[in-house]
């Protein structure tokens, strides 16, 4: 069985800020990792780890430090901006802060038609219209909400804009950056439903950031954890809750809250050393099939 | 008895839009006890930072507060003058706002914006503050927090720019500290970290917490009391025991139902069909209405009060007049129950 190629392939990549400063940051330090067309991978892991950084170097709203990003086998980590916008339509990300990423001069049905305007995928102003509609209805608002402005919806709302103008021009691939979070369980629940119609229907392939971890294990065919600015571990689904082998990933999982006052009470989190993460000879490797672990060659032995 | 803190009476606000007048917060009533912590729950969009945000007088340049009354320290905070007010905002009662971006100055460093409330507050020296900020932003857990203090915001990530302004809120020891979910961008264990923060704070100086968020998770463990919001409304509240183990509302049974949990595997999560309904014309009767499958006729044609459950917790629906047709809980509702229970019980061996 020969395995799909990948739709994007990070190799090495690296994205530093504040370069030789003393606030110098490692945001993203050496990551590789592969997503497959038609899968959702969750990225987990510590806040300030990189994963939103990670996001905006694939979709190139940063110049990585070094390293390579393929697109359908394209290397797209040198392209000039400009070069970029043929990407634009395929690739596509949802902020995770949708207050700052929507314009506030803008109305609604302007900023969710902004692709389609760009890009063409319009004939008339009915149309226009009519698929602005659309999408309002398709993350739960109404055409109502049109022509408002963007400082007169509530965060979720907000957000669900900010998903509408992601879908507007049917990509190939997006990148939900905590796309959810501010959303409250019934919405989240219908949001991630509609990713995964959507999914279905158009194959589309998802790269998923957020913090809920039911949320993720739930919508995700496999899952990378990243801390401090590299990947720790990565797995498939299941594999991943069911055998965590990271202390980190243990920490992580540990610590999601339960929905239930009594037992929460009690709450036991398994404690993550921050004090020395990482050695010299560890690296991420696949420990078992399809199990990828940052570890030494000799840590790797009592796994195979 | 508990000391009230804070007292909401009868709260409604509304928006002017090319719409139409936006009727946001319909009658809300609550209120917060001294050192205690009530989580404010609900829809998107159903008015819970509205609400927090009038309680520190931030409002739109489109809002009208139409009706009601917010006491504090025996008098009502919609009446105190823009000086008063000054002195109050981010000093008695300091809040955590729902964007970290938009409560911070991009073109101030960090180490200022933190130390800020001290030097206003307070008068206390530069060079104090500034030692003082940083010792809280180790608390929040900025790495290299000395070294990063004259950085400016856009340099921090999502969760990082939510615990600077986690510490620009506690820093000056809040009597009322309003949380507008503060923990949604960050990991669970810095997350469990911040709670425990708060906790701390509370207990050390009885601080009183109104915490939102929609992690029920969260919920159980933080909060005291929970209120239940929809279409601009609560429509239950009660201790946190009273809303996870004895739900009324047939929101609070959706939004119970809604969530997935680690233990879960099924295809496809449950929701709430439909969408709320648009508060330009809100409906007569129980807003719910519409979505809720257990509705009467008489939801649909009268506003259901408040129905005392018992003297911790209220509900506003018609299932609890006496007149109703009895209802069982959805059964997914009884068997996350279930769970509870055993595990309860579990617990206790
Ligand atoms: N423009 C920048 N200048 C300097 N440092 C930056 C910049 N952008 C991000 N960083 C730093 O890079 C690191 C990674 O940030 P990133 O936003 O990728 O984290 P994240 O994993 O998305 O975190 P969160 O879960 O909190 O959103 C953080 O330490 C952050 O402070
Ligand atoms: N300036 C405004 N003009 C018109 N409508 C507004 C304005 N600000 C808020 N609203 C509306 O008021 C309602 C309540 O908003 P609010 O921000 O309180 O919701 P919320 O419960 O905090 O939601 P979320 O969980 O999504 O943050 C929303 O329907 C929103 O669209
Ligand atoms: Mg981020
Ligand atoms: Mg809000």
């Amino acid at each position: 069985m020969t395995k799909k190629d990948p739709i994007v392939s990070v190799k090495h990549l690296k994205q530093y800020f504040n370069v030789g400063k003393p606030d110098e940051v490692k945001a993203v330090d050496d990551i590789s990792f592969d997503i497959y067309p038609g899968e959702t991978l969750g990225l987990v892991g510590e806040s300030g780890s990189g994963k939103s950084t990670t996001g905006r170097d694939i979709i190139r709203l940063y110049d990585p430090t070094d390293g390579e990003i393929d697109f359908e086998g394209k290397n797209i980590s040198k392209l000039k901006r400009k070069q970029m916008k043929d990407f634009r339509s395929q690739m596509q990300m949802i902020f995770q802060d949708p207050y700052a990423s929507l314009n506030p001069r803008m109305k609604v049905e302007d900023i969710i038609a902004e692709g389609l305007d760009i890009n063409h995928l319009v004939k008339n102003a009915d149309e226009r219209d009519k698929r602005v509609h659309e999408l309002l209805h398709l993350v739960n608002l109404n055409e109502e909400h049109a022509s408002r402005y963007p400082y007169e919806f509530s965060g979720g709302q907000r957000q669900r804009i900010g998903i509408a103008r992601a879908l507007a021009v049917k990509p190939k691939f997006i990148i939900a950056d905590e796309p959810i979070s501010a959303l409250d369980v019934s919405v989240q629940a219908q949001v991630v439903n509609l990713m995964q119609d959507i999914q279905e229907k158009e194959g589309l392939t998802y790269l998923f950031i957020a913090h809920d971890l039911s949320m993720v294990k739930y919508i995700s065919d496999r899952i990378a954890v990243m801390y401090n600015g590299k990947i720790v571990e990565m797995a498939d689904t299941d594999e991943l809750y069911n055998h965590p082998l990271h202390k980190y990933t243990q920490s992580l999982l540990s610590a999601v809250p339960v929905p239930d006052p009594h037992s929460e009470k009690q709450h036991k989190i398994i404690k993550f050393d921050h004090s020395k993460p990482f050695k010299d000879d560890q690296y991420l490797q696949e420990v078992t099939p399809g199990h990828w672990l940052y570890c030494s060659d000799e840590e790797a032995k009592q796994y195979k | 008895m508990a000391q009230k803190v804070l007292d909401v009476k009868d709260l409604s606000i509304d928006f002017d839009t090319l719409n139409g007048t936006v009727k946001a917060i319909r009658d809300v009533s609550f209120h917060l006890d001294k050192g205690e912590t009530l989580a404010l729950v609900g829809e998107s969009g159903s008015g819970k930072s509205i609400t927090v945000r009038t309680i520190m007088r931030l409002l739109a340049d489109n809002e009208t507060i139409t009706n009601g009354t917010i006491d504090f320290e025996g008098k009502d905070i919609l009446k105190e003058s823009k000086k008063e007010m000054d002195k109050i905002r981010g000093g008695k009662i300091a809040m955590i706002s729902q964007d970290p971006m938009t409560s911070l100055d991009p073109t101030m460093n960090i180490g200022n914006q933190v130390a800020e409330p001290l030097r206003v507050h307070e008068g206390m020296s530069k060079h104090k503050a500034l030692e003082q900020a940083a010792e809280v932003l180790e608390e929040v857990g900025i790495p290299n927090a000395r070294e990063r203090m004259r950085d400016y915001p856009h340099q921090f990530s999502g969760g990082q720019r939510q615990r600077i302004v986690i510490a620009m809120a506690i820093i000056d020891n809040p009597d009322v500290l309003i949380a507008d979910e503060p923990t949604t961008a960050l990991d669970v264990t810095v997350q469990a970290q911040i709670i425990k923060l708060l906790k701390d704070l509370k207990d050390k100086i009885g601080t009183s917490i109104i915490f939102i968020t929609h992690d029920l998770g969260v919920v159980a463990n933080i909060a005291d009391r929970v209120a239940v919001m929809y279409a601009g409304k609560i429509v239950e509240y009660g201790t946190v025991d009273d809303i996870f183990y004895n739900p009324q509302h047939p929101y609070t049974w959706g939004l119970l139902d809604s969530m997935p949990t680690l233990s879960m595997n099924s295809d496809r999560l449950n929701t709430i069909p439909g969408t709320p309904p648009n508060l330009i014309n809100p409906p007569k009767g129980d807003a719910f209405y519409a979505r809720n499958k257990y509705a009467l006729k008489i939801d649909h044609e009268k506003q259901p009060p408040f129905f005392k459950v018992s003297d911790t917790h209220y509900a506003a629906t018609w299932l609890l007049d006496k007149r109703a047709p009895k209802v069982t809980p959805p059964e997914s509702i009884q068997k996350r129950q279930a769970e509870f229970k055993k595990r309860g019980e579990a617990d206790h061996d």
